[in-house]
């Protein structure tokens, strides 16, 4: 059993090495903050720090690790450091607007930055630079992860559909060569986009028709368009079979007396259950197909909210798919 | 039946008696499905209906046959007493299509056609491709061709982006900037205050001097049109909060996506305006009674109830999630559509949808 922990610690200890950031994207409904969160978690496990960094306001990340406020600017400290040789996790929020004030103050405008954003300038600006926002954005992201702000950064991304824009702007930018002084932050963010010792994206979705087919296209356009590495895909919700269903109600109660409305109920759920679970393996095996990253499979919580206890589990149960995920890319030591 | 709240109305008096419906909630619930199945329904009923759907998924843009030409309206055939008319989104092409409207001269328009900030305002400036759903819808109405037009709004994070975006747009277009850039053209540069100087000297240091350029361009060009801007965004502001207008929330019966609808649903009500209906989409179905448990099952069957009843358990949550979401909007009719096998993407699982909703 021993063995079996420190086994685990090691390879999710090497899979959380790999980059200092972690960009997680994904559709909305799809888990991909509780996933955030999870990977946060399961970082600190083995003794990382690991700043979380929300995009959009209120993504329920501080929920996630039991606590009720809101996120803004400041740090906020989500899990102490300490117990087990664990790594504390900090949140902040960090948005383009905080982002362009900063900038703007890091470049010696102090004093009219906050005009600028009251005035609505930021609004033409952001219109005549499409992507500024992105790039600010990122451009802190990269400026935290250069600082060494933590041993893990992740990032809550926007929902897909605006994290393609989110993720590719900066390239865009500097393929129009234009922006000014702009540019170089730009340059910045796609060196830090385009090497996976620094960042890798991970995408979440769902074992649904729609939601794998939106992540194998985003994945081919962040390629593309945007040079983005990508780490695995989590394809959340993702359960096994239960036990006991392999054989129909009807047969299962041969020389018992449960009979008639309970028993077609019993067929019923049954079949419901293999169905659910058919068209589940079957886009997993499309998104295989259609998609050549590795995949971590992560099941869902009968739960309606997800609290600490929550991410924890989740925490776990992704790390089990980071040890099915990687065996041979850890030297058996 | 499920619909039947009382003072309420019905889904199926929705479809019949409104003129515009708009369907709102967050990305992944469904929307477009459910927009396109009021259409149907409405034809059902012998309407003309048009569906405005935004980025809807390829299947379903093929089999609505969408795709091929953007911005108008195609009909959809079928065995219906009315008529069925769906049309995708093309936000670029709505905004050209304004412009060309309130240009005074060609030359105007092509003036602001051709420049840079204008070519990136519809995907920069949050809030233009809701603006632009909205503006389609006014047109669709106008054209006195429907008699009923539904509208699956853009998957918005912020409810507030929806309901502001044609102020917001207007607001964009008579930016104090906006004045304070166009007064360098017209009279000697130093009549300009020193504040919008420093103003212009840091946005040339920080973004570059061609930013400012084009956006001096962009707001020359622009010059004389607000006043019509401002009318036609006042019109479908009206629009919007006319009481033929029916708001229905959609959401899955996902917990975020119920807390996100329920926000949306007391967005609108802070602005005065009803939810007409709220439909939840891919619901679990229960087993059984469904109330408890079976007790005193013997072993070989163990497998089988333990899994019953976490499928109850799931559907349970599910109420209990969207039960308060569904108090909150009443007397608004709650429309339920169970978890299918598959995706509804063409004709036959809307019609399926429909004779879930409306009977």
């Amino acid at each position: 059993m021993l063995h079996r922990y420190a086994r685990v610690d090691m390879d999710v200890g090497t899979f959380c090495a790999q980059s200092r950031v972690l960009i997680v994207a994904g559709k909305g409904g799809v888990g991909k903050t509780t996933m955030a969160a999870a990977i946060a978690r399961m970082a600190s496990t083995t003794g990382r720090s690991v700043l979380i960094i929300e995009l959009e306001g209120k993504s329920g990340i501080t929920g996630a690790f039991g606590l009720a406020h809101d996120l803004g600017y400041e740090e906020v400290e989500l899990q102490e450091a300490g117990p087990g040789g664990q790594g504390a996790v900090r949140a902040r929020r960090i948005t383009p607007d905080d982002a362009l004030v900063e900038y703007l103050e890091d470049h010696g405008l102090r004093r009219v930055s906050k005009r600028l954003v009251s005035s609505g300038v930021v609004d033409v600006v952001s219109t005549a630079i499409p992507g500024i926002r992105d790039v600010l954005v990122l451009g802190k992201v990269k400026q935290l992860e250069r600082e060494e702000a933590a041993d893990l950064i992740v990032v809550d991304a926007p929902a897909t559909g605006h994290a393609i824009t989110f993720l590719t702007s900066a390239s865009g930018m500097v393929n129009a060569a234009r922006g000014g002084p702009l540019r170089s932050q730009a340059a910045d963010v796609v060196e830090l986009l385009g090497d996976p010792a620094r960042c890798r994206v991970v995408l979440v979705t769902l074992p649904e028709d729609m939601p794998v087919s939106e992540t194998i296209e985003s994945a081919f356009t962040l390629e593309d368009k945007g040079g983005v590495q990508l780490g695995p895909v989590i394809v959340n919700a993702t359960d096994p079979v239960p036990e006991g269903l392999e054989v129909s109600a009807q047969e299962a109660a041969a020389g018992t007396d449960v009979k008639g409305s309970l028993l077609a109920a019993l067929e019923e759920a049954r079949l419901f259950r293999l169905e659910r679970h058919g068209i589940s393996a079957h886009q997993v095996e499309r998104l295989a197909r259609e998609l050549p990253l590795p995949q971590l499979l992560v099941p869902s919580l009968p739960v309606e909210t997800i609290g600490a206890v929550e991410t924890d589990l989740l925490a776990h149960a992704l790390a089990e798919a980071v040890l099915r995920l990687v065996p041979e890319a850890v030297p058996d030591r | 039946m499920s619909q039947g709240a009382v003072g309420g109305g019905t889904l199926a008096s929705l479809v019949s008696e409104r003129a515009v419906i708009v369907c709102c909630g967050s990305g992944g619930v469904g929307k477009t499905t459910v927009s396109a199945t009021f259409a149907l329904a409405a034809a059902r009923l012998g309407r003309r209906a048009c569906v405005v759907t935004v980025d809807p998924a390829r299947r379903l843009a093929d089999s609505l046959g969408v795709q091929s030409l953007p911005n108008t309206p195609t009909e959809v055939e079928g065995d219906w007493p009315g008529r069925l008319h769906a049309l995708m989104l093309d936000t670029k092409g709505t905004f050209d299509d304004l412009i060309h409207t309130y240009a005074r001269t060609p030359e105007q328009a092509e003036g602001i056609l051709g420049n840079r900030l204008y070519q990136n305002l519809t995907g920069a400036l949050s809030g233009t491709q809701e603006y632009m759903a909205m503006e389609k819808l006014h047109e669709l109405v106008e054209s006195g061709e429907f008699d009923i037009v539904v509208v699956d709004t853009p998957p918005t994070r912020n409810a507030l982006d929806l309901l502001d975006a044609p102020r917001r747009l207007t607001r964009f277009l008579e930016n104090r900037l906006f004045r304070a850039l166009l007064l360098p053209t017209r009279m000697s540069l130093r009549a300009v205050g020193l504040a919008t100087q420093a103003l212009l000297r840091t946005l040339s240091k920080v973004a570059g001097a061609e930013i400012v350029q084009d956006a001096v361009g962009f707001f020359q060009a622009f010059e004389g049109m607000e006043e019509g801007f401002r009318t036609r965004a006042g019109a479908v502001r009206t629009l919007l909060a006319d009481p033929s207008t029916a708001y229905v929330v959609v959401t899955s019966a996902r917990p975020d996506a119920v807390a996100e609808a329920s926000y949306f649903a007391g967005k609108l009500a802070e602005r005065q305006l009803a939810t007409a209906a709220l439909v939840v989409n891919r619901i679990h179905p229960r087993f059984g009674d469904g109330a408890r448990p079976p007790t005193g099952v013997p072993e070989p069957l163990a497998g089988l109830v333990a899994n019953m009843t976490a499928l109850n358990d799931v559907a349970r949550r599910e109420e209990g999630s969207y039960a308060a979401l569904a108090a909150q909007v009443a007397p608004a009719p709650v429309g339920r559509i169970p978890l299918f096998g598959e995706d509804v993407h063409d004709l036959i699982g809307l019609q399926r949808t429909a004779d879930v909703l409306f009977g």
